[in-house]
């Protein structure tokens, strides 16, 4: 061991008391847009961020693609038609009122950056005449060519224009600090969210934020059940800090959760036992429709949906014969008959047919205008993708037009996780909304990644800026609140308590996880079992009651690393919860349970909520079309906002 | 009795070494440091040097520590061998 100073000055124990009107907590996409958009009410708007807000979150490096901008002049489907493809594809387990605002709204915020200063048109015509392309807007679309309805964007400008919009509407922004906990009226679970507290991750000092309403933006959970020791940052398709605080935080406060019992077995994680996001060979997502051939040079054929084998480029650009849309992008792996679209013929198939592995992705077989979109547009705007993929793998000489790029393993993922390796991903669970993206906490709102069956930027966003509204709207009319000082106390002593301990008697943040992991791993694996799942309750409690309280941290980075990791050993315990409320099997809930073989149909298609009152878990049912019809009930709470969106201009 | 401003490193082999500062190129501006997301980077205690790499394994290979670089080349972003992807010329698998 050797010793180094610590650069930043210690500020243990000092506290700052700030207030606002509206808290965004999360300086990702979602809590950017929800700035923004109170912001233009005229109100105080306070972020806090544990990162960098200019580059922070899921999309800060970039973004590809936008999904369902079904309101764009081009588009050929309807926001009507768009939510009911992506609710009947999930068999009703999916979030309808953020993806219907996602389909009506998604086209007015992509407006909205693009006057920020984001760029969403090919305004330098470097791909004028391309299929892709709509010559009147120099919007260029992906996927389904015919009905327009995904945009293709250069989402690597949009993260700095939003930071100098924040900027220029007098958001304050709070970078760097680390929430912990939400305050609720007189400090009682379930109670009106009165504002937060954080941690600064480099001096260590305690914030209190005041606020008449808040709106929750942090990430998905991580880290549950996938952790390297030794490659932290590896382990999950998340940034490495977005570990889901924002669901262990809501739990304590008694916010209610739903679908957190889904989880898939790892498959697209960021890399550890996969590869670099799109830097491996595969024809998905942002390499759509990359060519496949095997180590022979031998292409891979492509398919309808109905197994007609398709000649052309072209042709994997267009819905089937008879086919009203189909859907490709971020989140879509298996879907639907009726949403299909064209893919290769399955690779391990083609193997037994003689085809040799490895397979390639084949940028040169593609016209011109294919390639340069996929190497050196979308790769190069997507996340993660312009340094580490396009430069440095042009600085090492791949040249599209003459290599051609390996797939690993059999399967387009270039993965390889063992069956108890599971992760939130593909809509997972989270907080549950109602109409106006509220949770059942009174002035506490929610958007993008926080809310259950959350998927991409352009979700993100647009329920970023419609519940950054909505809190808006709240807090002109509910003023600021006493703050329950023993709540403060308390918390104070929780995120301080591991540095009194010995740290030569002490474990960190890195054993624990380890030990969550595993612990979810052997218990919560992917066969559900009520006796399993009660160990795992049990031996997460004892970590709680014994380990916990012998942990240590060296400085404000690592203690703020320890808090993340009690924040997953919180969200263990809600899926736990959530595992043994469910009682049979759901495919579309990719889950499965080893000790029932009842199938009450009835029972299991409802949404499954969890909260904590007074402490104790509480369980509720909830119908899956629980938000009533989408347009009218849209209609009736934004009265506001309707005439003023392309939705009407159509 | 809190932490003071000494803080221990462990002496072990890092995993990956994702960052790899350039010193002839690197002016020490820090726009690094305050980029990262994750926060992995500490200023130089000498003005003017690159920041010290101080949780290399917690780098999640987004590359703004790139994109924000004012100098080409100061700092290069590499993925860990395990992770390094292979291509071929597509020529070579025809004339098998």
């Amino acid at each position: 061991m050797y010793q180094q100073d610590w650069p930043y000055p210690l500020e243990w124990d000092k506290e700052e008391v700030i207030q606002s009107e509206v808290l965004i907590l999360g300086g990702g996409i979602a809590g950017c847009m929800a700035a923004i958009a109170a912001a233009r009410q005229g109100l105080q708007v306070v972020l806090v961020e544990k990162g960098a807000t200019k580059r922070s979150g899921a999309g800060g490096s970039g973004c590809d693609h936008w999904e369902s901008a079904a309101t764009n002049p081009c588009s050929k489907v309807t926001p009507e038609e768009l939510a009911k493809a992506m609710l009947e594809d999930n068999d009703g387990f999916n979030n309808g009122i953020s993806h219907y605002i996602e389909c009506r709204e998604g086209y007015d915020r992509l407006l909205d950056i693009e006057k920020l200063g984001g760029k969403i048109r090919d305004t330098e015509d470097a791909f004028k005449g391309a299929e892709f392309r709509d010559e009147r807007t120099k919007l260029m679309f992906a996927y389904d060519y015919e009905n327009k309805y995904t945009i293709r964007i250069w989402g690597s400008t949009f993260k700095p224009a939003m930071y100098n919009e924040l900027k220029r509407l007098g958001v304050k922004i709070y970078d760097r600090i680390m929430i912990t906990s939400l305050l609720t009226e007189d400090g009682k679970q379930g109670g009106r969210c009165v504002g937060a507290t954080g941690i600064h991750t480099r001096t260590g000092k305690f914030y209190i934020f005041k606020s008449n309403a808040s709106v929750m933006c942090m990430s998905r959970p991580a880290r549950v059940w996938l952790f390297s020791a030794a490659l932290p940052g590896l382990c999950e398709f998340r940034p490495t800090q977005c570990i889901g605080d924002g669901h262990a935080m809501g739990w304590r406060a008694g916010a209610e959760f739903t679908m957190m019992e889904k989880s898939v077995g790892a498959e697209f994680s960021a890399s550890g036992k996969s590869y670099p996001p799109y830097g491996a060979g595969n024809n998905h997502n942002t390499w759509y429709a990359a060519s496949l051939i095997d180590s022979n040079g031998k292409e891979v054929p492509y398919a309808d949906r109905d197994g007609n084998i398709l000649e052309g480029v072209s042709d994997r650009f267009k819905p089937a014969k008879g086919q009203r849309f189909f859907m490709k992008g971020g989140n879509i792996d298996n879907p639907k008959y009726a949403y299909e679209g064209p893919e290769t013929l399955p690779l391990s198939k083609m193997v037994e047919e003689g085809y040799k592995l490895p397979f390639y992705a084949d940028l040169s077989a593609l016209p011109d205008h294919e390639r340069k979109v996929i190497w050196g547009m979308m790769i190069g705007e997507e996340g993660k993708t312009k340094i580490p993929i396009y430069k440095n793998y042009k600085d090492a000489g791949f040249d599209p037009e003459k290599h051609v790029i390996q797939c690993y393993g059999r399967g387009w993922t270039s993965a390889s996780f063992l069956p108890q390796e599971r992760q939130l991903f593909g809509l997972p669970g989270g907080f549950l909304n109602d109409w106006s993206l509220s949770t059942n906490l009174a002035g506490l709102y929610v958007a993008g990644d926080s809310l259950f069956a959350s998927n991409c930027f352009g979700h993100a966003a647009t329920t970023g800026y419609y519940a950054g509204r909505h809190a808006a709207e709240f807090a002109q009319e509910n003023g600021l609140m006493e703050i329950d000082l023993k709540q403060i106390n308390n918390e104070k002593a929780r995120v301080y308590a591991p540095l009194k301990n010995d740290p030569h008697n002490s474990i960190g943040w890195k054993e624990l996880n380890m030990g969550i992991a595993k612990t979810m791993q052997n218990y919560c694996g992917e066969v559900k079992r009520n006796e399993l799942l009660n160990i795992g309750l049990s031996l997460l409690k004892e970590y709680e009651e014994t380990v916990i309280p012998n942990t240590f941290a060296y400085n404000p980075h690592e203690l703020v690393r320890l808090l993340e990791v009690f924040d997953i050993l919180t969200v263990s315990q809600i899926i736990l919860q959530s595992c043994l409320a469910r009682d049979t099997s759901s495919k579309p809930l990719c889950f499965h349970r080893g000790d029932s073989k009842e199938t009450d149909i009835d029972k299991n298609n409802q949404f499954i909520t969890v909260k904590q009152v007074d402490n104790q878990v509480h369980i509720g049912r909830l119908s899956l079309n629980y938000f009533g019809d989408l347009k009218e009930n849209y209609e009736k709470n934004n009265k506001d906002y309707i005439g003023g969106g392309n939705y009407d201009a159509r | 009795m809190m932490p003071d401003k000494k803080i221990c490193m462990p002496s072990e082999m890092p995993a990956a070494n994702p960052i790899v500062y350039n010193k002839e190129k690197c002016i020490g501006c820090n726009r690094c440091v305050e980029i990262c997301q994750v926060d992995i980077l500490i200023p130089n205690s000498e003005k003017g040097k690159p920041p010290m790499v101080l949780y290399p394994g917690e780098c999640w290979y987004c590359g703004c520590c790139v994109m924000e670089c004012p100098l080409e080349g100061a700092i290069t972003l590499r993925h860990p061998l395990m992770n390094q992807v292979h291509w071929v010329a597509k020529e070579s698998l025809m004339n098998k």
